[in-house]
Order: structure tokens, then sequence, then C-alpha cells
């Protein structure tokens, strides 16, 4: 039983960062594919969020949660993320291809 | 520990460890397998999720409709603005998907020994379950109001058949005719909606019969979206809707279906050309009948998790569940689903289960190129649910035409990407 525990903790802590990470912008990617789709490629008047540049995607949502860019729903949304959590978004939809 | 719990617990490190270099890889004795009982939003959103992120898995999905016809949008198909056919869709993709589909219904949760009875007498064990059963309706919650009540008043508070119903009722009504909704108290599924569909009959009731009106009947003091909902009402159907709260004898407690006559709490009589009753709801069957469900007919759950609070090893999400401050929506459902669908992936291979953040945005369309929304966004541990705060609300109150049709056309998108992530 404290073999097991050792080998779970240190399995945890060594690898523990690395996943809570990407662990963390599946769980927040997965909250706008609601709107934007399930591959992000956006629907009707709804833009797609995949591929586009991380640098525009992260200002974007800045300007959304600063009320900088007139918006109907996403200003009131990008008030909920933090900026790192922004920061992560953009990254994970710039790299979906 | 047991033996089986060793054995599981090691697969799990085993897991971790095989996942770190190869994410793919099944373990243990053969892959884990999950369970998830109800195929609406809820329910077969967290089943994709599953798949998606966890492609090992043995994911088997229990529903006993072939068609699932959405409540969302269901509004538009009474107010004639939509037909029930683009808001029916089958199961093929997600099996198309690997996820095994058993249209059948699920009969009890045996969770001592981790297994599904379904109706048709087939087993499913599971290493995790998730259940996203919807609501029951509470018949007799209003006196007269049963079953076969609902034939002639229908609640169409599923969508299918009882969307059909009142459709059918209010094309074959007269001008001039009296349209009357029961609106219940909270808590009840898609609080918004009974608004929304006040709004979409009222679009229809102008075109094709004019001289019609619409009382509700609410046994509660207020109800969301409410100035939205008035300034628009007031604007497009001048009128023709009367509103009358719990605190203005707004509560109906008793109906006659053969006359259609809906009673309130003291005494008044209101004789219907159409009446549609959304009674008092609870959690669906399945959920009161395997534990899940506290005193108050609904489930209580840990947010980090949508881990059940009442039964360990078995996640329930959407409609059925205690998870104010979010509301029971479909949008809500999808969320909490995505959550339990990564949490018990996480927990079948022995990783840590990550934060929990969900999101809801409830668009309700009120007229031509006309809607409204709100939205939240939310954060959940295994103490509390919150919404973040400073972020969500509601649409703005001063807002001109062209923010409410961008609205109206965002929800309509909403609605074709969250059916796409299900059955897409």
């Amino acid at each position: 039983m404290k073999l097991y525990t050792i080998i779970l903790g240190i399995s945890v802590l060594a690898i523990a960062p690395a996943f809570a990470q990407n662990a963390d912008v599946t769980i927040l990617a997965a909250t706008c594919s609601g709107c934007h789709g399930a591959s992000a490629d956006g629907s009707g008047g709804i833009p797609g969020l995949k591929g586009q540049q991380e640098r525009y995607l992260a200002d974007q949502l800045k300007a959304f949660k600063a009320g900088s860019r007139p918006a109907t729903v996403m200003n009131r949304l990008a008030k909920g993320y933090t900026d790192e959590e922004i920061a992560g978004l953009a990254l994970h939809f710039s790299r979906l291809r | 520990m047991t033996t089986q719990s060793r054995r599981r617990f090691l697969a799990g490190v085993a897991g971790v460890s095989a996942s770190f270099a190869m994410p793919a890889i099944a373990y243990g004795q053969g892959a884990a397998r999950v369970v998830v009982i109800g195929g609406g939003f809820g329910g077969a959103t967290a089943a994709r999720y599953l798949k998606k992120t966890s492609p090992q898995l043995q994911v088997t999905l229990v529903e006993p409709s072939r068609r699932f016809v959405t409540c969302p949008y269901s509004n538009l198909v009474i107010g004639g603005q939509r037909r029930i056919d683009s808001i029916s869709f089958g199961y093929d993709k997600l099996a198309k998907s690997g996820i095994t589909v058993a249209h059948d219904t699920a009969a009890a949760i045996e969770h001592d020994r981790k297994r599904v009875r379904l109706a048709g007498g087939r087993m499913l064990p599971y290493d995790r379950l998730i259940v996203s059963p919807g609501i029951d309706i509470r018949w007799n919650g209003i006196a007269g109001y049963d079953e076969k009540a609902a034939q002639t008043m229908p609640h169409a508070w599923r969508a299918g058949e009882q969307t059909l119903v009142l459709r059918r009722q209010l094309e074959a009504m007269p001008d001039g005719g009296l349209f009357v909704m029961a609106a219940p108290a909270n808590p009840f599924r898609c609080p918004p909606g009974p608004y929304e569909r006040v709004s979409m009959i009222a679009s229809y009731l102008k075109g094709a019969k004019p001289r019609s009106k619409i009382l509700i009947l609410d046994a509660k003091e207020n109800f969301s979206k409410q100035p939205l909902f008035q300034d628009a009402w007031a604007k497009l159907y001048p009128g023709m809707i009367e509103w009358v709260p719990v605190g203005k004898d707004g509560k109906v407690v008793k109906v006659d279906a053969r006359t259609k006559t809906l009673e309130t709490e003291f005494g008044q009589q209101h004789k219907a050309a159409v009446a549609n009753v959304i009674p008092p709801q609870m959690a669906a069957k399945i959920a009161r009948d395997s534990g899940l469900a506290d005193q108050s007919g609904w489930c209580p759950i840990d947010a980090s998790s949508f881990e059940s609070k009442l039964v360990k090893g078995i996640h329930v999400v959407g409609d059925a569940t205690i998870a104010a401050p979010m509301p029971k929506s479909g949008f809500a459902a999808s969320s909490q689903g995505k959550v339990a669908a990564i949490a018990a992936a996480s927990m079948l291979q022995g990783k840590p289960v990550p934060a929990a953040s969900m999101v809801n945005t409830c668009y309700s369309h009120v007229g031509k190129d006309y809607a409204i929304s709100v939205a939240g966004v939310y954060r959940g541990t295994a103490e509390r649910l919150i919404e973040v705060p400073d972020s969500g609300g509601v649409s703005p109150r001063q807002w001109d035409d062209e923010n409410r049709k961008l609205e109206a056309i965002y929800a309509d998108g909403w609605y074709a990407s969250i059916t796409g992530e299900m059955f897409g």
C-alpha cells in the first residue's frame, strides 16, 4: 500500500503540472465550442476560432473583456476568464488545424 | 484496499505513466467502460466528449428514442416558424464515432455491482456512469393535471408529440380566442422558455389571428429576462399579452381538462380556447429510483466533477441536478456533460481532475429578427458552484434593433453548433 502511494505521489508530482495546464485548456475550450462549434469552425454568424492568429485571438478576447470592442454576448463571457486563461485559449485555438 | 480496487488503482497508475508517452494506449485488462444514461444535451454531449478526448474508452449511450427532438427551438415549431423535422436528430453519427448506442430504457442502476439493467433485460457493467436523465412531470402537482389531461391541455415541456399537439390546437383556434399558459414556480427546466413560447405564439397570432389574447398565469413573482421580454411584448405585440404573477392570484392550482378551465389559488376560473399547462417538475424516474435525488426531487452534485453527492462513482448532469446558479438549460447540460466526461476519464486514468469551468448562454427569440440572451461563466469546486463575479448577465435593455437582430442570428448559429456537437 505504501509503495503504491509513493508511486502515485511521484507520478502525480512529476506529471501534474504539464497535464494540469493542458487539461485546463481542454475544459476551457470546451466552453467555447457550444457556440463556435465542435471543431471551432464557427456557425452562421458566429466566427470560427480554428487556426486564427494567437495574438489576434488574445487581443480580441482582452478587448471584449475590457469592453473596448463592442459585442453582443462576448463581452459578458470574456469577463469570466483570467488573462492567463485567455492566453491559453488563444494558443489552443491558434494551433487547431 | 480490496483486490479489485487495487487492480483498478494499479491500472490507474499505469494509465498515467503510459499516457505520458503514448496517450492512446488502453490500460489495465482492457478498456475502461463508461455508460451514459440519456441521449439529450447532457448525455449525448458527454458521450461525444468521452470518445473525443479518450478514444480508448468503451462508451455506451442508453437512450430509448431513435430520434431526439430538442426542447430548444421547439417554441419556434409551436409558433409555426420552424418545422419539427429541423429540430429532430438521429444517433447515427454517435454510433459512427465509436459509441455503442443502446436504444433501450435504463430500468435500474445497481451501483453496488456497478451495472445498469436495461428494460430489455441486458446488463451493462460500467467503471464510471454518467446520468443525464432530464425531467419528469409531477402529475397532479396541479390538481386534475395528469397524463390524460395533457392530451387536451398539452405541457409541451418535453419536445415531440406534445409540441405538435399544442401547434395543432393553435392552428385550430378561432381568431379572438384566449390562449392561457400556466407557468411554474422555480426550479424548472428552461427558465426563459415559457416567455419565449408566449412570444412565438404572439408572433403567430398577430399575423394569423390578431384579435386573440394571451394570458400567462404565473406561480412566480418575476421571471428570467423579464424587463427584456416585457419591453419586446409592448413593442411587438401591444395589448395582446397579459401576465399575472403569483401575488395577483396567478398560481394555477387546479385544471379541468374537459372544459379547458384553469383555477387559481383564490378561486378565479379562466376558460381557455387553448391551454398550455407547464406543470411542476422533478428529476426523471431513473435518478429518483437510484437514490440520486434528495427529498427535493432533484440531484445534488459535487460541482468539481458533477459526481453525485449521494452515490459515489456516478456523475449526474443536466436538468435533473441541483446546480444553481446555473439554469436548467440545454447549454448548461452540455457544458456540464463535458466537465463530467473529462472528470470521469481523468479518474479512470488516475489523473487529477482538472478544475471545472462551465458556461451558459440562453437565447430567446421574441420576434422576427429579435432575440435576447442571458449568459454566465461558472466555476465548480467540491464545496460550491459559483458564477464568476462581474461576468455574464442579460442583453442590455437599451439596445437597438441591430443588436437584437444580431442576437437572433447568433441564436441560430448557437443552435447549429450545439446540436452539431451532439449529433453531427
